[in-house]
């Protein structure tokens, strides 16, 4: 269970940690995110540096590798600014199981130093940016899935829908089963792929019962899986990264 | 070295070294503070919710109110038991009742064959009930032995109001269990049940069909 | 179509994707199983929904931790006030000892038959083959065991053994076996079970049942039942014969109340079971019932190895609940059978590679997303997705090497994979040539792609990574804050 946390006063700057999906696939939604916290005020910080935060190594059990990349990072945010990251995922990685790789190690305590300061995007901008949204789109029903990392490791629930929340015409519609895990899991998806693949199914049929012709997540990797899906089945539902489904219905 | 010895010595001699044990602090499971009307209450709704009956009478009235009891749902054979309170008093106020009353305190080996197939309802004490979750407590006796709340197809439970208590935890705490256990000591929660046919309840799977808790208030209710 | 009429299967951890990809393409079992699995979900957060839940499973995993630092002492002092009562105390090293220890006392007693009440220690060591094949008839009276073994199964649930399988299923089941007409009243089926079952426990020589909880300071056993087979079992034969892990120990009388109430409420939802039977000795001088031998088997069968583990010793807090299963998305799809251990699902993943090594349930470990509902809902607070990925690392050969058969899915392939991300994820000038990154990706792992794309649409690789973007958008900015 993670702590109840206090969160500090809108910060002069911030660190964004990208993510590899993002990186790779999604570079749009880190732009985005990008581009939230700047019109919040906040000079963002993108250490040119970063890669991955290790997470598939980690899960795998290839610790060893996981610690080495996870090393690479903790040097990147050598200032005292929040590490915003626009994935409950890899927020999760840093800031519950960065301490917990490097213990017995002489960077625990700047592991712990490191985990202090990661913020989810969604917590950060509903917590810390206490965000306002001026609704510029058309009315619009949409789903939303939050990652399990997002919901269970980093204990952010609600964060995501009290931004869409804040968005006047935009109708949040609940799934059925929306705490259920969307089958991604990381390499789970390709360790064990039918599994998966029912669970994605079974997801994109709940997101699809709800009505709402596209559905956003704070997660890339569930976003790659559920879209994926619908994708491969051409039934015409659109995923998004929260951070570009705001940015798209505010700027 | 014997496996008790052998197992015995790998967790004294626990790799990581020794573990230290953490304080309890039970206050969640006590505390509740409840009256006697909540408690009464709070027993009847959650018995009844698992399908255990109850009846209200008074300390004088009971035994006629097991009689209606009794005939209301057809029960011809009785066993119960002799030296206890609940026992003696129901033995004289149905003695000329017509039902049949079976004696249980007698070893099981004797009777086996006549317990479970011939008898209709078996009558015993409590020492006690829970609150919190509807729960009757109690200690078996060579008076009122074990199968006796447990073979015949009908469990009828005699309850007085005031021994109810709020918990589990309470119950364990004030009456001293752990100084003094005895062979059996049982909670009885509603009559027999399962859920293992597609989730679907049904009643009176191995133990009895019926509970009826008869709840002795110390005052007359209607 | 009826489960009765299929040739017995056998299950095993080694056939896991196998049996995975039958379970899935089985409407009747997913049904089934999604259908129970959202059913107990729904009962447990109601019957949590007025308690203080976060401080009862802390006060749940403190008392487990507590009786776990204390074991060898507890261990002890159970015998010695179990001895005090007249309760007779074995201890097994494994499932083959413990077996040979039961049989021997039923031969002293020249059993023929054994009722049994509920027990998957008994199940984890295959007590019921083991007795058989001593020309002792071992007959389980739980309805859902019962039905199991009519059927010639293995429980695919540790709470509801039966629960794969639904009222149709289970009427030609019991039409087959025992005789029945066929119907689809459940209240029925259930009275012509109690009829059979109530002949064998009077004919029955020996009783054996597990235990829920054994309280080491007054020697006594706990059972947890709705049925009322738990206490037939261990009350009507002459001998009962108790069998459970040396984990199940706790301190005190007192601890037990919140174990109780939280193993019913996390299992089916139930704010309290039926009944709740402790057991502190044989049929005492004076008594009319009851068994006049008490036997009580603590088996270890590699406890005491996850317990020299400050990590893995976590394991050794369960309480046997099932919640784990009940809200895990993967034992939902495949349910209990595909894992082919005797523990199914989070709890089994963790707990069965002990028992039968890695080289056996190396899939196990890995059949998970992780998406940690198993964690969330454990009544005594085992981290169970952080020991999924310890096994995990003990499968390939990063552990610590506690866990049998460590190290026993590292590949050369799969070791150099992880070793070019490491090189890859820290070299950033290498990594921010984004391209040639995915291309060095896809070429180390080819058949996992395919797995992904046979179900899915590939997500596309960004023409211009996130890194670019940023330096073009940092240009941007500061170009228009000179020109403005």
């Amino acid at each position: 269970m993670t702590p109840v946390k206090l969160y500090p006063p809108k910060p002069e700057k911030v660190y964004l940690f990208g993510t590899c999906l993002i990186d790779l696939f999604y570079p749009q939604a880190g732009l985005d995110a990008i581009r939230l916290l700047e019109r919040e005020g906040i000079d963002v910080l993108f250490p040119q540096d970063q890669t991955c935060c290790g997470q598939p190594a980690y899960t795998s059990g290839y610790h060893d590798e996981a610690r080495a990349v996870a090393s690479a990072q903790l040097d990147l945010f050598p200032e005292p600014w929040p590490i915003v990251v626009p994935s409950g995922s890899c927020g999760g990685m840093m800031r519950i199981h960065y301490p917990q790789l490097f213990a017995g190690t002489e960077r625990k305590a700047q592991a712990d130093e490191v985990a202090g300061r990661i913020f989810e995007l969604t917590e950060f901008l509903v917590h810390v940016c206490h965000l306002r949204l001026e609704d510029h789109g058309a009315p619009e029903k949409i789903a939303m899935h939050t990652s399990c990392s997002a919901r269970r490791e980093m204990g952010l629930t609600e964060t995501g829908p009290a931004l869409l929340a804040r968005l006047d015409q935009v109708e949040l519609v609940e799934q059925a089963r929306a705490a259920e895990c969307c089958g991604f899991g990381g390499t789970f998806a390709v360790r064990h792929p039918e599994v998966s693949a029912a669970m994605v199914e079974d997801k994109t049929q709940a997101i699809e019962a709800t009505g709402a012709t596209r559905f956003v997540t704070s997660d890339c990797g569930c976003l790659m899986n559920i879209a994926g899906r619908f994708e491969h089945q051409k039934r015409g539902v659109e995923g998004e990264h929260i951070a570009s489904y705001l940015w798209r219905r505010t700027s | 070295m014997s496996a008790r010895d052998n197992i015995l010595k790998r967790l004294r001699e626990r790799a990581d070294g020794p573990l230290t044990a953490p304080q309890s602090d039970f206050g969640v499971v006590t505390g509740r503070g409840w009256g006697q009307a909540e408690r009464l209450a709070r027993f009847e709704r959650w018995i009844t919710s698992v399908h255990g009956e109850v009846v209200h009478t008074s300390r004088d009235a009971w035994t006629s109110t097991l009689a209606e009891v009794l005939e209301a749902k057809g029960i011809r054979r009785l066993a119960l038991g002799r030296e206890h309170p609940v026992a003696a008093e129901a033995r004289a106020a149905l003695a000329e009742r017509g039902v049949a009353l079976i004696d249980a305190d007698r070893d099981i080996e004797a009777w086996q064959r006549e317990q479970f197939h011939d008898t209709e309802a078996g009558l015993t004490s409590t020492r006690g009930a829970i609150a919190e979750t509807g729960s009757l407590w109690l200690w078996p006796t060579p008076d009122e032995p074990r199968l006796l709340s447990l073979v015949p197809p009908i469990h009828i439970a005699v309850l007085d109001a005031d021994t109810i208590e709020d918990t589990f935890f309470d119950v364990i705490e004030r009456h001293g269990w752990a100084d003094d256990m005895p062979t059996n000591a049982l909670l009885v929660s509603g009559p027999s049940k399962t859920a293992d046919i597609e989730q679907t309840l049904a009643y009176g799977v191995h133990g009895p069909r019926e509970l009826v808790v008869l709840v002795r208030n110390a005052e007359e209710r209607v | 179509m009826s489960a009765a009429h299929e040739p017995v299967q056998t299950f095993t951890p080694r056939d896991f994707h196998r049996q995975a990809h039958d379970a899935l393409g089985n409407p009747q079992i997913r049904a089934n199983f999604r259908r129970a699995m959202d059913g107990l979900m729904a009962k447990r957060r109601d019957v949590f929904s007025d308690w203080d839940l976060e401080t009862l499973r802390e006060l749940g995993a403190n008392i487990r931790l507590r009786a776990l630092a204390r074991l060898p002492d507890l261990l002890e002092r159970l015998e010695a006030n179990c001895q005090a009562n007249g309760i007779q105390v074995h201890w097994a090293e494994n499932g083959d000892e413990a077996c040979r220890i039961i049989r021997e006392i039923c031969q002293r007693h020249e059993a023929k038959a054994v009722i049994k009440g509920k027990s998957m220690v008994s199940e984890e060591m295959h007590l019921n083959a083991h007795l058989e094949a001593a020309g002792i008839e071992a007959l389980e009276s739980d309805l859902g065991e019962y039905l199991v073994q009519l059927n010639e199964q293995t429980p695919s649930h540790i709470i509801m053994p039966a629960i794969h399988l639904n009222t149709d299923e289970i009427s030609e089941i019991m039409h087959d076996k025992t005789g029945i007409e066929r119907t689809r009243d459940v209240d029925t089926m259930t009275a012509a079970a109690r009829a059979q079952l109530r002949e064998r426990f009077m004919g029955a020589d020996v009783g054996i049942s597990g235990v829920n909880f054994a309280v080491a300071e007054t020697g006594t056993l706990c059972l947890v039942e709705n049925e009322g087979n738990g206490r037939m079992t261990t009350a009507v034969p002459p001998v009962h014969i108790a069998v459970t892990g040396i984990e199940k120990v706790v301190e005190h009388l007192r601890d037990v109340p919140p174990l109780y109430a939280l193993l019913t409420r996390s299992a089916t939802g139930q704010h309290v079971t039926t009944y709740f039977n402790m057991i502190s000795s044989p049929r005492k001088e004076g008594e009319h019932d009851g068994p006049k031998e008490v036997h009580l088997v603590l088996v270890d069968s590699g406890r005491s190895n996850i317990y020299q583990d400050d990590e893995l010793l976590d394991t050794l807090r369960c309480i046997r609940c099932g919640a784990c299963m009940n809200h895990c998305p993967v034992y939902t799809r495949v349910g209990g059978h595909t894992y082919g251990t005797t523990y199914p699902g989070p709890i089994g993943s963790i707990l069965m590679p002990h028992m039968m090594g890695l080289e056996q349930t190396k899939d196990l470990p890995t059949a998970s997303s992780l998406c940690g509902a198993c964690g969330e809902v454990c009544p005594v607070k085992i981290p169970i997705p952080d020991l999924l990925v310890r096994l995990r690392r003990e499968s390939v050969g990063e552990g610590r090497g506690n866990v049998p058969g460590a190290g026993v899915k590292r590949t050369k392939k799969e070791a150099s994979a992880w070793k070019g991300f490491q090189w890859l994820a820290t070299h950033p000038g290498v990594w921010r040539s984004g391209t040639a990154m995915v291309g060095k990706l896809q070429a180390l792992m080819p058949a996992k792609l395919g797995a992904w794309t046979e179900y899915r649409t590939a997500p596309k690789p960004a023409k211009t990574s996130l890194h670019a973007l940023v330096k073009r958008h940092q240009a941007e900015r500061a170009g228009g804050e000179e020109r403005s």
